[in-house]
Protein backbone atom coordinates (compact mmCIF):
# COMPACT_ATOMS: atom_id res chain seq x y z
CA UNK A 1 0.00 0.00 0.00
CA UNK A 2 1.48 3.34 -1.11
CA UNK A 3 -1.28 5.87 0.31
CA UNK A 4 -3.30 5.32 3.45
CA UNK A 5 -6.26 7.61 4.03
CA UNK A 6 -6.89 8.45 8.07
CA UNK A 7 -9.84 10.08 9.66
CA UNK A 8 -10.44 11.98 12.69
CA UNK A 9 -13.67 10.96 14.87
CA UNK A 10 -13.27 12.58 17.86
CA UNK A 11 -11.40 15.36 19.15
CA UNK A 12 -12.18 15.72 22.81
CA UNK A 13 -14.31 13.50 24.97
CA UNK A 14 -17.84 14.95 24.62
CA UNK A 15 -17.38 15.65 20.78
CA UNK A 16 -19.99 14.97 18.19
CA UNK A 17 -20.53 11.60 16.56
CA UNK A 18 -22.59 12.54 12.98
CA UNK A 19 -19.42 13.63 11.40
CA UNK A 20 -17.64 10.45 12.02
CA UNK A 21 -20.09 8.58 11.01
CA UNK A 22 -20.45 10.69 7.60
CA UNK A 23 -16.86 10.22 7.77
CA UNK A 24 -16.69 5.79 7.96
CA UNK A 25 -20.06 5.70 5.56
CA UNK A 26 -18.66 8.30 2.88
CA UNK A 27 -15.13 8.70 3.06
CA UNK A 28 -13.35 5.65 1.83
CA UNK A 29 -11.08 5.70 4.79
CA UNK A 30 -8.73 2.93 6.08
CA UNK A 31 -8.50 3.66 9.55
CA UNK A 32 -10.45 6.27 11.71
CA UNK A 33 -9.32 7.46 15.23
CA UNK A 34 -11.14 9.27 18.47
CA UNK A 35 -8.99 10.95 20.09
CA UNK A 36 -11.37 11.61 23.79
CA UNK A 37 -9.01 12.26 26.43
CA UNK A 38 -7.98 15.91 27.93
CA UNK A 39 -5.41 15.89 30.42
CA UNK A 40 -7.44 15.20 33.65
CA UNK A 41 -10.57 13.30 31.91
CA UNK A 42 -8.34 10.26 33.47
CA UNK A 43 -8.55 10.89 37.31
CA UNK A 44 -12.18 11.45 36.99
CA UNK A 45 -12.42 8.13 35.07
CA UNK A 46 -10.58 6.12 37.87
CA UNK A 47 -12.85 7.27 40.52
CA UNK A 48 -15.84 6.21 38.36
CA UNK A 49 -13.71 2.60 38.18
CA UNK A 50 -12.97 2.81 42.12
CA UNK A 51 -16.72 2.79 42.58
CA UNK A 52 -17.58 0.22 39.76
CA UNK A 53 -14.87 -2.12 38.36
CA UNK A 54 -17.05 -2.38 34.89
CA UNK A 55 -16.86 1.62 34.63
CA UNK A 56 -13.82 4.29 34.25
CA UNK A 57 -14.30 4.43 29.94
CA UNK A 58 -15.41 7.10 28.10
CA UNK A 59 -18.91 8.08 29.54
CA UNK A 60 -19.70 8.09 25.60
CA UNK A 61 -18.08 4.58 24.71
CA UNK A 62 -21.43 2.84 24.28
CA UNK A 63 -22.85 6.06 22.45
CA UNK A 64 -20.49 5.85 20.13
CA UNK A 65 -19.84 2.57 19.36
CA UNK A 66 -23.42 1.65 18.97
CA UNK A 67 -23.25 3.67 15.66
CA UNK A 68 -19.67 3.06 14.90
CA UNK A 69 -20.01 -0.74 14.49
CA UNK A 70 -22.93 -1.13 12.19
CA UNK A 71 -21.01 1.73 10.03
CA UNK A 72 -17.08 -0.04 9.70
CA UNK A 73 -19.18 -3.43 8.99
CA UNK A 74 -21.01 -1.59 6.17
CA UNK A 75 -17.81 0.36 4.93
CA UNK A 76 -14.65 -1.52 6.32
CA UNK A 77 -12.70 1.15 8.22
CA UNK A 78 -10.07 0.33 11.48
CA UNK A 79 -10.68 1.96 14.70
CA UNK A 80 -8.60 3.53 17.10
CA UNK A 81 -9.42 5.20 20.53
CA UNK A 82 -8.24 6.15 23.90
CA UNK A 83 -12.09 5.52 24.75
CA UNK A 84 -10.75 3.04 27.65
CA UNK A 85 -9.35 5.76 29.59
CA UNK A 86 -8.92 4.54 32.96
CA UNK A 87 -10.13 1.00 32.13
CA UNK A 88 -9.34 0.09 28.79
CA UNK A 89 -10.29 -3.83 29.61
CA UNK A 90 -13.80 -2.83 30.47
CA UNK A 91 -14.12 -1.07 27.67
CA UNK A 92 -13.29 -4.06 25.35
CA UNK A 93 -15.89 -6.16 27.16
CA UNK A 94 -18.71 -3.46 26.37
CA UNK A 95 -17.55 -3.02 22.70
CA UNK A 96 -17.22 -7.24 22.33
CA UNK A 97 -20.19 -7.73 24.39
CA UNK A 98 -22.26 -4.65 21.85
CA UNK A 99 -20.91 -6.34 18.83
CA UNK A 100 -22.58 -9.93 19.75
CA UNK A 101 -25.57 -8.22 20.59
CA UNK A 102 -25.39 -6.77 16.67
CA UNK A 103 -24.44 -10.36 15.16
CA UNK A 104 -21.07 -8.68 14.21
CA UNK A 105 -18.81 -11.63 13.30
CA UNK A 106 -15.16 -11.75 12.11
CA UNK A 107 -13.88 -8.60 14.65
CA UNK A 108 -10.43 -8.74 16.05
CA UNK A 109 -10.39 -6.25 19.00
CA UNK A 110 -7.15 -5.24 21.07
CA UNK A 111 -6.85 -3.71 24.41
CA UNK A 112 -3.52 -2.17 25.00
CA UNK A 113 -2.55 -2.24 28.58
CA UNK A 114 0.19 -0.61 30.65
CA UNK A 115 -0.48 2.61 30.98
CA UNK A 116 -1.93 3.23 34.15
CA UNK A 117 0.65 3.15 37.51
CA UNK A 118 -1.11 3.81 39.87
CA UNK A 119 -0.50 1.33 42.12
CA UNK A 120 3.05 1.94 41.80
CA UNK A 121 3.46 5.23 41.77
CA UNK A 122 4.99 4.87 45.01
CA UNK A 123 8.23 4.00 43.74
CA UNK A 124 8.34 7.45 42.24
CA UNK A 125 7.77 9.39 45.39
CA UNK A 126 11.30 11.26 44.96
CA UNK A 127 10.65 12.66 41.03
CA UNK A 128 10.13 16.11 41.05
CA UNK A 129 6.75 17.57 39.45
CA UNK A 130 6.83 19.66 36.70
CA UNK A 131 4.01 21.79 37.94
CA UNK A 132 5.39 22.70 41.83
CA UNK A 133 9.04 22.08 41.41
CA UNK A 134 8.87 19.48 44.30
CA UNK A 135 8.96 15.72 44.94
CA UNK A 136 5.51 14.36 44.55
CA UNK A 137 5.72 12.73 48.12
CA UNK A 138 5.51 16.37 48.81
CA UNK A 139 1.68 16.93 47.47
CA UNK A 140 0.60 15.53 50.81
CA UNK A 141 -2.56 14.69 48.30
CA UNK A 142 -5.03 11.85 47.61
CA UNK A 143 -3.59 10.31 44.61
CA UNK A 144 -6.35 9.08 42.59
CA UNK A 145 -4.21 8.22 39.07
CA UNK A 146 -1.14 8.26 37.59
CA UNK A 147 -0.90 7.21 33.68
CA UNK A 148 2.10 7.26 31.98
CA UNK A 149 1.64 8.67 27.82
CA UNK A 150 2.25 5.55 25.95
CA UNK A 151 3.64 5.59 21.81
CA UNK A 152 2.81 4.21 19.09
CA UNK A 153 4.63 0.90 19.44
CA UNK A 154 1.46 -0.88 21.10
CA UNK A 155 -0.69 0.42 18.82
CA UNK A 156 1.25 -1.13 15.56
CA UNK A 157 1.80 -4.40 17.30
CA UNK A 158 -2.14 -5.00 17.35
CA UNK A 159 -2.51 -3.75 13.79
CA UNK A 160 0.76 -6.15 12.72
CA UNK A 161 -1.62 -9.01 14.67
CA UNK A 162 -4.51 -8.30 12.43
CA UNK A 163 -6.76 -6.32 15.32
CA UNK A 164 -9.53 -4.21 13.32
CA UNK A 165 -10.41 -2.04 16.85
CA UNK A 166 -7.50 -1.01 19.47
CA UNK A 167 -9.00 0.35 22.48
CA UNK A 168 -6.21 1.97 24.51
CA UNK A 169 -6.14 4.13 27.89
CA UNK A 170 -3.52 7.16 28.15
CA UNK A 171 -1.71 7.29 24.68
CA UNK A 172 -0.25 10.49 23.47
CA UNK A 173 -2.35 11.73 20.75
CA UNK A 174 -0.66 11.93 17.84
CA UNK A 175 0.66 8.04 18.54
CA UNK A 176 -2.95 7.14 17.79
CA UNK A 177 -2.54 8.49 14.42
CA UNK A 178 1.03 7.60 13.60
CA UNK A 179 0.79 4.16 14.65
CA UNK A 180 -1.29 2.77 11.33
CA UNK A 181 1.17 4.73 9.08
CA UNK A 182 4.06 2.91 10.50
CA UNK A 183 2.10 -0.19 10.08
CA UNK A 184 1.35 0.01 6.55
CA UNK A 185 4.78 1.78 5.44
CA UNK A 186 6.53 -0.54 7.83
CA UNK A 187 8.40 2.46 9.30
CA UNK A 188 11.17 1.96 11.45
CA UNK A 189 10.74 3.21 15.09
CA UNK A 190 14.07 4.81 14.46
CA UNK A 191 13.20 6.51 11.51
CA UNK A 192 12.85 10.02 12.98
CA UNK A 193 12.63 11.70 10.13
CA UNK A 194 9.11 10.17 9.13
CA UNK A 195 7.94 9.27 12.18
CA UNK A 196 8.14 13.22 12.82
CA UNK A 197 6.05 13.60 9.71
CA UNK A 198 3.53 11.19 11.05
CA UNK A 199 3.45 13.61 14.02
CA UNK A 200 2.77 16.16 12.28
CA UNK A 201 -0.54 14.49 10.73
CA UNK A 202 -1.19 13.25 14.38
CA UNK A 203 -1.07 16.73 15.30
CA UNK A 204 -3.26 17.95 13.00
CA UNK A 205 -5.79 15.47 13.62
CA UNK A 206 -6.30 15.22 16.89
CA UNK A 207 -8.62 17.98 17.52
CA UNK A 208 -11.03 16.90 14.80
CA UNK A 209 -12.97 19.72 13.20
CA UNK A 210 -10.56 22.03 15.35
CA UNK A 211 -8.68 22.39 11.65
CA UNK A 212 -11.56 21.96 9.61
CA UNK A 213 -13.18 25.06 10.57
CA UNK A 214 -13.96 24.56 14.45
CA UNK A 215 -13.35 27.09 16.44
CA UNK A 216 -12.10 29.41 13.66
CA UNK A 217 -15.03 31.68 12.33
CA UNK A 218 -14.75 35.29 13.39
CA UNK A 219 -17.90 37.11 11.59
CA UNK A 220 -16.93 39.45 8.91
CA UNK A 221 -12.91 38.65 9.01
CA UNK A 222 -12.77 34.90 8.99
CA UNK A 223 -16.23 33.26 8.03
CA UNK A 224 -16.95 29.68 7.63
CA UNK A 225 -20.06 27.96 6.26
CA UNK A 226 -22.56 25.76 8.29
CA UNK A 227 -20.88 24.96 11.72
CA UNK A 228 -23.68 22.99 12.80
CA UNK A 229 -22.98 20.52 9.82
CA UNK A 230 -19.56 21.01 10.40
CA UNK A 231 -17.40 18.20 8.37
CA UNK A 232 -14.48 16.33 10.10
CA UNK A 233 -11.45 16.14 8.47
CA UNK A 234 -9.29 13.27 6.91
CA UNK A 235 -5.93 12.93 5.16
CA UNK A 236 -4.66 10.90 2.58
CA UNK A 237 -0.82 9.97 3.17
CA UNK A 238 1.94 8.43 1.22
CA UNK A 239 5.20 6.85 1.99
CA UNK A 240 7.35 9.19 2.14
CA UNK A 241 5.37 11.21 4.65
CA UNK A 242 3.46 13.64 2.02
CA UNK A 243 -0.03 14.56 3.30
CA UNK A 244 -3.18 16.07 1.96
CA UNK A 245 -5.69 17.37 3.93
CA UNK A 246 -9.54 16.71 3.23
CA UNK A 247 -13.01 17.16 4.25
CA UNK A 248 -15.94 15.26 2.89
CA UNK A 249 -18.29 17.50 -0.24
CA UNK A 250 -21.28 18.82 1.54
CA UNK A 251 -20.39 19.45 4.85
CA UNK A 252 -20.28 22.84 6.61
CA UNK A 253 -16.54 24.04 8.13
CA UNK A 254 -13.69 24.97 5.90
CA UNK A 255 -10.72 23.68 5.09
CA UNK A 256 -8.16 26.16 4.29
CA UNK A 257 -4.82 27.25 4.27
CA UNK A 258 -5.19 29.35 7.41
CA UNK A 259 -7.27 26.32 9.03
CA UNK A 260 -4.57 24.08 8.80
CA UNK A 261 -2.13 26.74 9.93
CA UNK A 262 -3.94 27.93 13.37
CA UNK A 263 -4.06 23.89 14.27
CA UNK A 264 -0.73 23.53 13.15
CA UNK A 265 0.89 25.97 15.80
CA UNK A 266 -2.63 25.13 18.63
CA UNK A 267 -0.61 24.04 21.81
CA UNK A 268 2.57 24.39 20.32
CA UNK A 269 5.80 25.33 22.40
CA UNK A 270 9.17 25.40 20.88
CA UNK A 271 8.53 24.30 17.09
CA UNK A 272 11.70 22.75 16.54
CA UNK A 273 10.83 20.34 19.49
CA UNK A 274 7.85 19.00 19.77
CA UNK A 275 8.21 15.72 22.26
CA UNK A 276 6.01 12.64 22.01
CA UNK A 277 6.85 9.44 23.34
CA UNK A 278 7.79 8.29 19.76
CA UNK A 279 9.84 10.89 18.60
CA UNK A 280 11.08 15.18 18.81
CA UNK A 281 9.50 16.20 16.31
CA UNK A 282 10.12 19.65 14.52
CA UNK A 283 7.67 21.30 12.58
CA UNK A 284 9.29 25.09 12.26
CA UNK A 285 9.80 24.40 8.63
CA UNK A 286 6.49 23.02 8.03
CA UNK A 287 4.96 24.16 4.76
CA UNK A 288 1.07 24.55 3.82
CA UNK A 289 -0.34 24.85 0.50
CA UNK A 290 -3.48 24.68 -1.39
CA UNK A 291 -3.94 22.25 -3.80
CA UNK A 292 -6.64 21.14 -6.15
CA UNK A 293 -8.50 18.87 -4.03
CA UNK A 294 -7.02 19.61 -0.69
CA UNK A 295 -4.58 21.20 1.76
CA UNK A 296 -1.03 19.64 0.59
CA UNK A 297 1.37 19.90 4.60
CA UNK A 298 4.92 19.12 4.05
CA UNK A 299 8.02 19.81 5.69
CA UNK A 300 8.33 18.60 9.32
CA UNK A 301 11.18 16.09 10.28
CA UNK A 302 12.41 14.45 13.79
CA UNK A 303 14.97 13.72 15.77
CA UNK A 304 15.82 10.62 18.40
CA UNK A 305 12.93 10.00 20.70
CA UNK A 306 14.40 11.20 24.48
CA UNK A 307 13.35 7.50 26.16
CA UNK A 308 11.66 9.30 28.52
CA UNK A 309 7.93 9.17 29.07
CA UNK A 310 5.25 11.50 30.56
CA UNK A 311 3.30 10.27 33.91
CA UNK A 312 0.34 12.44 34.07
CA UNK A 313 -0.92 12.05 37.75
CA UNK A 314 -3.83 13.24 39.60
CA UNK A 315 -4.38 13.83 43.20
CA UNK A 316 -7.63 15.39 45.02
CA UNK A 317 -6.72 19.22 46.05
CA UNK A 318 -10.43 20.49 47.71
CA UNK A 319 -12.85 22.22 45.89
CA UNK A 320 -13.75 25.31 43.42
CA UNK A 321 -16.70 27.17 44.23
CA UNK A 322 -17.89 29.73 42.04
CA UNK A 323 -20.84 32.11 42.25
CA UNK A 324 -22.41 34.86 40.32
CA UNK A 325 -25.21 37.70 40.67
CA UNK A 326 -26.71 40.07 37.98
CA UNK A 327 -26.87 44.03 38.03
CA UNK A 328 -28.39 46.41 35.51
CA UNK A 329 -28.37 49.70 35.12
CA UNK A 330 -25.74 52.56 35.41
CA UNK A 331 -25.13 51.92 38.99
CA UNK A 332 -24.23 48.09 38.32
CA UNK A 333 -20.75 48.00 38.70
CA UNK A 334 -20.80 49.67 41.94
CA UNK A 335 -23.80 47.14 43.13
CA UNK A 336 -21.57 43.91 41.58
CA UNK A 337 -18.82 45.42 43.39
CA UNK A 338 -20.74 46.00 46.64
CA UNK A 339 -22.06 42.99 46.46
CA UNK A 340 -19.22 41.00 46.48
CA UNK A 341 -17.34 43.29 49.48
CA UNK A 342 -20.47 41.75 51.33
CA UNK A 343 -20.04 38.40 50.66
CA UNK A 344 -15.84 38.81 51.19
CA UNK A 345 -16.14 40.30 54.94
CA UNK A 346 -19.34 37.94 55.91
CA UNK A 347 -16.91 35.20 54.64
CA UNK A 348 -14.34 36.79 57.25
CA UNK A 349 -16.64 37.23 59.84
CA UNK A 350 -17.39 33.52 59.96
CA UNK A 351 -13.71 32.67 59.60
CA UNK A 352 -14.15 30.38 56.40
CA UNK A 353 -11.44 28.26 55.81
CA UNK A 354 -10.49 29.82 52.11
CA UNK A 355 -6.82 28.70 50.16
CA UNK A 356 -7.69 31.43 47.46
CA UNK A 357 -10.55 33.97 46.08
CA UNK A 358 -10.81 36.38 43.49
CA UNK A 359 -13.82 38.26 42.12
CA UNK A 360 -14.59 38.97 38.64
CA UNK A 361 -16.99 41.47 36.92
CA UNK A 362 -18.35 39.81 33.83
CA UNK A 363 -18.14 42.62 30.83
CA UNK A 364 -15.21 44.19 32.90
CA UNK A 365 -12.63 42.34 33.46
CA UNK A 366 -13.19 38.41 33.68
CA UNK A 367 -11.38 37.55 30.70
CA UNK A 368 -8.06 39.72 30.62
CA UNK A 369 -8.39 40.98 34.14
CA UNK A 370 -7.47 44.45 32.68
CA UNK A 371 -5.64 43.74 29.14
CA UNK A 372 -8.51 45.10 27.49
CA UNK A 373 -10.87 47.51 29.65
CA UNK A 374 -14.63 48.80 28.49
CA UNK A 375 -14.54 52.61 26.98
CA UNK A 376 -18.10 52.80 27.32
CA UNK A 377 -20.74 52.82 30.07
CA UNK A 378 -22.20 49.27 31.13
CA UNK A 379 -25.94 48.74 31.45
CA UNK A 380 -25.76 45.08 33.00
CA UNK A 381 -22.81 43.26 34.81
CA UNK A 382 -22.54 40.18 36.63
CA UNK A 383 -20.12 40.23 39.76
CA UNK A 384 -18.42 36.70 40.01
CA UNK A 385 -16.68 35.11 42.95
CA UNK A 386 -14.46 31.38 42.79
CA UNK A 387 -12.78 30.41 45.62
CA UNK A 388 -10.62 27.51 46.28
CA UNK A 389 -11.40 25.51 49.70
CA UNK A 390 -10.04 21.73 51.30
CA UNK A 391 -13.27 21.54 52.68
CA UNK A 392 -16.41 20.87 51.29
CA UNK A 393 -18.15 22.35 53.84
CA UNK A 394 -16.29 25.66 53.47
CA UNK A 395 -17.42 25.18 50.17
CA UNK A 396 -21.42 25.08 50.75
CA UNK A 397 -20.80 28.16 53.07
CA UNK A 398 -19.29 30.24 50.67
CA UNK A 399 -22.54 29.08 48.44
CA UNK A 400 -25.17 29.58 51.03
CA UNK A 401 -23.49 33.50 51.89
CA UNK A 402 -23.77 34.10 48.17
CA UNK A 403 -27.20 33.67 47.85
CA UNK A 404 -28.15 35.36 50.74
CA UNK A 405 -27.50 38.23 48.60
CA UNK A 406 -31.29 38.10 47.94
CA UNK A 407 -32.03 39.37 50.63
CA UNK A 408 -28.69 40.73 52.62
CA UNK A 409 -27.22 42.50 49.85
CA UNK A 410 -27.58 45.69 47.13
CA UNK A 411 -30.55 46.75 45.62
CA UNK A 412 -32.31 44.46 42.31
CA UNK A 413 -29.54 41.67 42.02
CA UNK A 414 -30.80 38.78 39.67
CA UNK A 415 -29.41 35.42 38.45
CA UNK A 416 -27.91 34.02 41.24
CA UNK A 417 -26.07 30.70 40.45
CA UNK A 418 -23.40 28.56 42.10
CA UNK A 419 -21.03 26.06 41.64
CA UNK A 420 -19.10 23.80 43.90
CA UNK A 421 -16.44 21.27 41.78
CA UNK A 422 -14.29 18.73 43.27
CA UNK A 423 -10.70 19.47 42.33
CA UNK A 424 -8.63 17.05 40.43
CA UNK A 425 -5.04 18.22 39.95
CA UNK A 426 -2.19 17.23 37.64
CA UNK A 427 1.33 16.91 38.25
CA UNK A 428 3.51 15.69 35.81
CA UNK A 429 6.98 13.67 36.10
CA UNK A 430 8.70 12.36 33.32
CA UNK A 431 10.24 8.22 33.69
CA UNK A 432 12.67 6.35 31.94
CA UNK A 433 10.80 4.01 29.47
CA UNK A 434 12.10 0.98 30.57
CA UNK A 435 10.11 1.05 33.80
CA UNK A 436 7.08 0.67 32.06
CA UNK A 437 5.60 -2.53 30.90
CA UNK A 438 2.83 -2.84 28.29
CA UNK A 439 0.65 -5.59 27.11
CA UNK A 440 -1.88 -6.13 24.85
CA UNK A 441 -4.92 -8.30 25.03
CA UNK A 442 -6.98 -9.59 22.19
CA UNK A 443 -10.84 -10.97 22.21
CA UNK A 444 -12.35 -12.16 19.12
CA UNK A 445 -16.05 -11.73 18.50
CA UNK A 446 -16.66 -15.00 15.90
CA UNK B 1 -3.93 49.56 13.30
CA UNK B 2 -4.71 46.55 15.23
CA UNK B 3 -3.33 43.32 14.98
CA UNK B 4 -7.02 41.75 13.24
CA UNK B 5 -7.08 43.68 10.55
CA UNK B 6 -3.96 41.83 9.09
CA UNK B 7 -3.54 38.62 11.52
CA UNK B 8 -5.46 35.87 12.92
CA UNK B 9 -4.45 33.74 15.74
CA UNK B 10 -5.58 30.95 18.49
CA UNK B 11 -5.02 29.96 21.93
CA UNK B 12 -3.76 26.98 23.40
CA UNK B 13 -2.54 25.66 27.11
CA UNK B 14 -0.27 23.61 28.69
CA UNK B 15 -0.48 23.22 32.42
CA UNK B 16 0.01 27.09 33.52
CA UNK B 17 1.25 28.13 30.14
CA UNK B 18 -0.77 29.78 27.50
CA UNK B 19 0.51 29.68 23.62
CA UNK B 20 -1.08 31.93 21.59
CA UNK B 21 -0.03 31.88 17.62
CA UNK B 22 -0.12 34.77 15.27
CA UNK B 23 -0.92 34.39 11.75
CA UNK B 24 -0.34 36.87 8.72
CA UNK B 25 -4.11 36.97 6.45
CA UNK B 26 -1.41 37.75 3.82
CA UNK B 27 2.91 36.76 3.86
CA UNK B 28 3.87 40.10 3.08
CA UNK B 29 2.78 41.40 6.40
CA UNK B 30 4.86 39.01 8.13
CA UNK B 31 7.44 41.20 8.67
CA UNK B 32 5.62 44.04 9.97
CA UNK B 33 4.63 41.45 12.71
CA UNK B 34 8.44 40.57 13.42
CA UNK B 35 9.24 44.08 13.78
CA UNK B 36 6.20 45.08 15.93
CA UNK B 37 5.22 41.75 17.44
CA UNK B 38 7.67 41.61 19.51
CA UNK B 39 8.24 39.43 23.40
CA UNK B 40 8.75 42.49 24.72
CA UNK B 41 5.89 43.96 23.94
CA UNK B 42 3.71 41.04 23.97
CA UNK B 43 4.84 40.98 27.74
CA UNK B 44 3.52 44.46 28.34
CA UNK B 45 0.41 43.68 26.93
CA UNK B 46 -0.63 40.99 29.12
CA UNK B 47 1.60 42.71 32.04
CA UNK B 48 -1.75 42.85 33.89
CA UNK B 49 -2.46 39.28 34.23
CA UNK B 50 0.86 38.95 36.53
CA UNK B 51 4.31 38.05 36.50
CA UNK B 52 4.31 36.29 33.12
CA UNK B 53 7.52 35.41 31.02
CA UNK B 54 6.97 35.59 27.51
CA UNK B 55 8.96 33.76 24.70
CA UNK B 56 8.57 34.31 20.68
CA UNK B 57 8.85 31.43 18.45
CA UNK B 58 8.90 31.48 14.54
CA UNK B 59 7.21 29.09 12.37
CA UNK B 60 9.58 30.78 8.91
CA UNK B 61 7.37 28.84 5.58
CA UNK B 62 4.21 29.44 7.16
CA UNK B 63 5.28 31.65 8.55
CA UNK B 64 3.52 32.59 11.59
CA UNK B 65 4.42 33.33 14.90
CA UNK B 66 4.13 31.26 18.19
CA UNK B 67 3.74 33.10 22.04
CA UNK B 68 4.54 31.26 24.64
CA UNK B 69 3.42 32.81 27.78
CA UNK B 70 4.42 30.91 30.73
CA UNK B 71 2.13 31.69 34.14
CA UNK B 72 -0.06 33.21 32.15
CA UNK B 73 -2.92 30.96 33.78
CA UNK B 74 -3.37 31.32 37.52
CA UNK B 75 -2.51 27.56 37.73
CA UNK B 76 -4.14 26.34 34.75
CA UNK B 77 -7.33 24.29 33.85
CA UNK B 78 -7.43 21.87 36.66
CA UNK B 79 -6.53 25.00 39.18
CA UNK B 80 -7.10 28.42 37.89
CA UNK B 81 -10.12 30.07 39.33
CA UNK B 82 -10.30 32.15 35.98
CA UNK B 83 -13.83 31.41 34.20
CA UNK B 84 -11.63 30.69 31.18
CA UNK B 85 -9.49 28.77 33.05
CA UNK B 86 -7.74 27.28 29.70
CA UNK B 87 -6.99 31.24 28.72
CA UNK B 88 -8.82 30.51 25.44
CA UNK B 89 -9.99 33.79 24.70
CA UNK B 90 -6.62 35.12 25.24
CA UNK B 91 -6.12 35.35 21.16
CA UNK B 92 -8.96 38.15 20.79
CA UNK B 93 -6.91 40.13 23.29
CA UNK B 94 -3.65 39.98 21.58
CA UNK B 95 -5.40 41.03 18.31
CA UNK B 96 -6.83 43.98 19.78
CA UNK B 97 -2.86 45.28 19.55
CA UNK B 98 -1.80 48.32 18.22
CA UNK B 99 1.03 48.71 15.68
CA UNK B 100 1.98 51.37 13.54
CA UNK B 101 -0.03 51.67 10.27
CA UNK B 102 1.65 50.11 7.01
Amino acid sequence: MNKIRIGSGAGYADDRIEPAIDLINRGNLDYIAFECLAERTIAIAQNQKLKDPNKGYNDLLEYRFKKILPAIKQHPTKVITNMGAANPKAATRKVVEMAQEMNLHNLKIATVIGDDITDSISKFSRYTAMETKKPISELNKKIVSANVYLGAEKIVEALDNGADIVITGRVADPSLFIAPLIHEFKWSMNDYDKLGKGTLLGHLLECAGQVSGGYFDDPGYKDVDKLWDLGFPYADVEEDGNIIMHKLPNTGGLLSEDTVKEQLIYEIQDPTKYYTPDVVADFSNVQVKQIKDGINVIGATGTSKTGELKVSIGYEDGYITECGINYGGHNSLDKAKLATEIVIKRLKMLKIPIDAIQDDYIGVNSLYHGVLSPNSPLYEVRARLAARTQTKEAANEISREYKSLYTNGPAAGGGIRTIIQKIVAIASITIPESNVKTTIEYKEVN
Amino acid sequence: MKLFEIAHSRTGDKGNTSTISLIPYKKEDFDLLKKYVTADKVSEWFKPLGPIKVTRYEFFKLPALNFVIENALRGGVTYSLNIDRHGKSFSSALLEMNIPDK
